[in-house]
């Protein structure tokens, strides 16, 4: 079937089998291996997108799916010159080890913000709950998401 | 960001934290390729048998299938292993756990691979299997590889130091328990996985996810029947690792499976279930301990027992238990010891390397004699590891004398100063109704390094390239621990470059060079030690070819900066492109290899160990936690951390702090949830959904406290610090436990099953 999608800010039409996963379409033919996936079944967040802003995984996603939506990956959130603050604040705060989950956390993180811009760190905590890493530790990642919640309040 | 240099000691921000950050950066996994073929392999599904059938007629015949091969295709010995070849790539006779392979599937794409897999028709003769070690040990168990010649047994060793376990009689306190640790999974979020193709020249191109791509090469060419010089290996950033792709995952299958897929790229990439099902774990272990001490807390006399469950094959089974045993006494002083290790085949899963390799495990049993021995004594817990801790110059449980760095008293000095150990009473206070909080401690150590007999070495190479930039050529993976950043560091301080101007080449087997696995907190020192050798000999040769294009008659004045060479005596300066432009290409490279000193104390003892025993250098910890128990539940929260650790001098405060949080929360898992649920040889809980890893809820806020300690021969002054932050979460918590609750668990994880039970079959003390 042919789908018609808004992705990373750009008009995508796709022909794609039905029930071929999302995060395999973003992935092969996409080319935006920026999406990763670490478990196939919903349980680690590696594949997290955000779908009409909202984080969604994409492993449970079908092809389908996208059609009429707006989704963003981890490539669509910054340019070549310029991160995205949630971005420039992993980098800072140490929050990026093997970075396999980062992407998927940076996502989660953001669609975190999105919905409570000054988010305490349990609030954090809970809001990334969903998204496993197995380097960090989790706190630096929370150190993070907290210092660009911040910069944003300042920035205000 | 703007430029910098990165220097020794400074927080700077990871090299590769950038292009992970954009998700631009390519992992292995990353990699697919036009007119992809996708390969996979069917697995036994039994825990032991003969293989009496494999047909795959009905799989061939399925339209986008382009071969089925067994054991009978592999044109090798069909047989890898680091220290013994003893793993089939395809089994073709016998199949000694569920996850063996018995044949390789190449198809179109994922789909049809799939239900290829499934249509091949294989019957194996179950054999009697044993899954325990205790069965494994039975006189006429059967035998999971005959041809063995210690039957079951892949290694039996002892360490013996001092008057060994007669001294025990002496002592005035006499302490026995015996401790269980089960199987952890390393739980990498990148699974097993790789790409493979053959050049027109008939050499195969491997893009693997792995920790030692230049072994992966030898196992390879070994297994295979291939010459080295046709295979080349190239190791990416990986997506984690832990010891997990420390050995043969997918790169016997993926360079097979190129040899049939006439130069097209092959992917293989194991799902979640595959991983759990076929990789390597942690071994379960079962100690016996029996502790013998003065009246007054002075360790005499250690005798113990351990029992490693290395699974159907030995991978580095009896490496990880000769660690295991090395570390058997913890980091203290007891002048009479007997450790007696058996490491036993069974059907269950393979155990290997990871993080802690055989140390985590008796950490726990160590620490737990300690915490009983503090109980039996009224003493303080903390003050009677002080006062047994190990100090340079003592020798350690396994007889070797300390000449290194030695800094296990300073941790455990650090962490009785802060006011998480000087307020506990008053934080225990305050837990609610039906909570119990306690604080517990834990004193650890881990060797770095291969040990003796195998050599510990690396060869760096750095170059000037023609856009007068520099490369540093990295020949020892980086799977999340950062050494990368390190070596950018040591070529910045030697250099006096920006980070922008310096390149980093990540392993690949024709443009790098061999510098051993990523592993046993190796990959900053020995690289590292390698690369400042390198890197002073590269400034030696910048200052001395801009001699002559700068008319200097000495090289005194001559000073490398970012971009040029000055002589500050004249200010006149040579930009280091124009000098790129005069070397010559050999003159622009610089190779220089180290090796790890090694222990020089003659010992008498571990003589059954070829190679990995003993150790010259540890890095150390203290640890403290806070708990509360729900003692309706049993569940236990850990509410706050503290890790003081010795690795020498930090040479980066960020990447130090990652290591350590990182450790500490997998050491939370391993204490708490994890465990690899076997039945007859099968893992029932092959996913996260029952597996269960810690996520941000699970993990408290940490505090890491780095007591440095100069280490003469580390680079700057530095040791590893990956591994050791492992071993302190669960005997720390299992003091904790004690302390809250007056009850011992001897067998982990501490699940809040487990811990109700226990409460609930204490006499009432209320």
């Amino acid at each position: 079937m042919t789908i018609h999608f808004l992705l990373n800010g750009k008009k995508t039409t796709l022909d794609v089998s039905p029930d071929r996963r999302a995060v395999d379409v973003l992935r092969e033919d996409c080319g935006l291996t920026g999406t990763k996936e670490g478990c196939g079944a919903g349980e680690c967040g590696a594949c997290t997108i955000l779908v009409d802003g909202v984080s969604r995984l994409s492993c449970l996603m079908l092809a389908a799916q996208l059609a009429g939506r707006e989704i963003t990956t981890i490539e669509g959130v910054s340019n070549e010159d310029r991160l995205h603050p949630l971005q420039d604040a992993f980098i800072q705060h140490g929050a990026v080890q093997c970075g396999f989950c980062t992407p998927g956390m940076i996502l989660s993180a953001a669609s975190l913000l999105n919905l409570n811009p000054q988010p305490t760190r349990a609030d954090i905590r809970a809001g990334l709950s969903g998204n496993l890493c197995r380097c960090t530790g989790y706190q630096k990642i929370i150190d993070a998401v907290e210092a660009t919640a911040r910069r944003g309040e300042e920035t205000k | 960001m703007n430029p910098y240099i990165p220097e020794i000691g400074k927080p700077v921000p990871r090299a590769d934290a950038d292009a992970k950050a954009r998700g631009a950066e390519k992992y292995a996994v990353d990699h697919y390729g036009e007119n992809l073929v996708w390969a996979g392999v069917r697995r036994s599904g039994v825990a032991h048998g003969r293989i009496r059938l494999i047909d795959a007629a009905a799989a061939l015949q399925l339209p986008g299938v382009i071969a089925v091969l067994t054991g009978r295709d592999v044109p090798g010995t069909n047989r890898q292993g680091i220290v013994h070849k003893d793993q089939p790539v395809l089994a073709a006779d016998k199949v000694r756990h569920c996850g063996d392979a018995v044949a390789l599937v190449l198809a179109e794409d994922r789909a049809t691979l799939q239900k290829a897999l499934s249509l091949i028709n294989v019957e194996i003769d179950p054999l009697p299997g044993v899954f325990t070690v205790g069965e494994a040990l039975h006189p006429g168990a059967p035998l999971v590889h005959e041809d063995h010649p210690q039957g079951n047994i892949l290694l039996q060793a002892e360490i013996r130091a001092g008057d060994g376990q007669s001294a025990l009689a002496g002592c005035d306190i006499l302490l026995e328990e015996t401790f269980h640790v089960p199987v952890q999974s390393h739980a990498f979020i990148e699974t097993e996985n790789g790409v493979a193709w053959q050049e027109e020249d008939g050499k195969v191109v491997l893009v693997v996810s792995t920790q030692a791509p230049f072994r992966d090469k030898w196992e390879i060419s070994h297994a295979l029947g291939l010459p080295l010089d046709r295979l080349r290996i190239i190791g990416p950033y990986l997506g984690g690792a832990f010891g997990g792709k420390d050995g043969a995952t997918v790169q016997c299958f993926l360079v097979l499976a190129a040899l049939h897929a006439g130069g097209r790229r092959v992917k293989m990439w194991w799902d979640r279930e595959e991983s759990f099902i076929a990789g390597y774990k942690r071994h379960a272990v079962r100690m016996d301990y029996r502790l013998g001490a003065r009246a007054d807390g002075t360790l005499q006399a250690l005798h113990c027992r351990l029992y490693y469950d290395t699974g159907a094959y030995a991978h580095l089974g009896g490496e990880v238990m000769a660690l295991g045993m090395e570390h058997a006494g913890g980091p203290y002083r007891i002048p009479h010891t007997l450790i007696e290790g058996w490491c036993v085949y069974t059907n269950n899963p393979i155990a290997g390397a990871m993080r802690g390799f055989g140390v985590a495990q008796v950490s726990f049993a160590f620490e737990g004699m300690m915490d009983l021995l503090a109980g039996k004594l009224g003493m303080d817990p903390l003050e009677l590891r002080r006062k047994n801790a190990l100090r340079r110059g003592d020798r350690n449980t396994a007889g070797v004398t300390m000449t290194q760095s030695t800094g296990i008293g300073d941790c455990l000095a650090a962490v009785q100063q802060h006011p998480l150990w000087q307020g506990r009473k008053a934080w225990k206070r305050g837990a609610g109704p039906f909570r119990k909080r306690g604080v517990g401690v834990a004193a650890v150590f881990n060797a770095m390094g291969y040990g003796r007999g195998l050599p510990d070495s690396a060869l760096a190479k750095v170059e000037l390239t023609t856009e007068g930039r520099i490369c540093v050529y990295s020949g020892v993976s980086d799977m999340g621990q950062g050494n990368s950043t390190a070596f950018v560091q040591i070529a910045g301080q030697i250099l006096c470059q920006e980070h922008t101007a310096i390149e980093l080449v990540q392993p690949d087997t024709e443009r790098t060079l061999p510098s051993g696995s990523a592993a046993a907190s190796r990959t900053t020192y020995t690289y590292g030690n390698a690369l400042i050798k390198a890197c002073e000999e590269l400034r030696r040769r910048l200052t001395g070819r801009a001699a002559l294009m700068l008319l200097s008659d000495t090289l005194d004045d001559l000073e490398l900066l970012p971009g040029r060479v000055r002589n500050l005596a004249s200010g006149r300066e040579i930009p280091l492109t124009a000098l790129a432009a005069m070397m010559t290409p050999e003159d622009r490279i610089c190779i220089s290899q180290f090796l790890m000193p090694v222990v020089r104390d003659k010992l008498d003892t571990g003589k059954e160990f070829v190679i990995g025993f003993p150790h010259l250098l540890f890095s150390y910890a203290a640890h403290l936690v806070c708990i509360e128990v729900d003692e309706l539940t049993g569940a236990i929260a850990v509410k706050a951390y503290l890790a003081a650790t010795e690795a020498g001098r930090v040479i980066n405060p960020q990447s130090f702090e990652q290591q350590v949080q990182g450790a500490i929360a997998q050491g939370i898992g391993y204490a708490l949830s994890e465990e690899v649920l076997l039945k007859e040889g099968r893992i029932v809980n092959p996913d996260f959904a029952t597996y269960i890893i810690p996520g941000t809820m699970d993990i408290p806020e940490m505090v890491s406290l780095a007591v440095e300690a100069y280490e003469p021969s580390g680079p700057y002054g530095m040791k590893g610090v990956g591994e050791v932050g492992m071993n302190g979460p669960l005997p720390a918590i299992a003091g904790a436990l004690a302390d809250a609750c007056g009850i011992n668990i001897t067998r982990s994880p501490l699940t809040a099953e487990r811990v109700l039970t226990t409460l609930q079959k204490q006499p009432e003390t209320t």
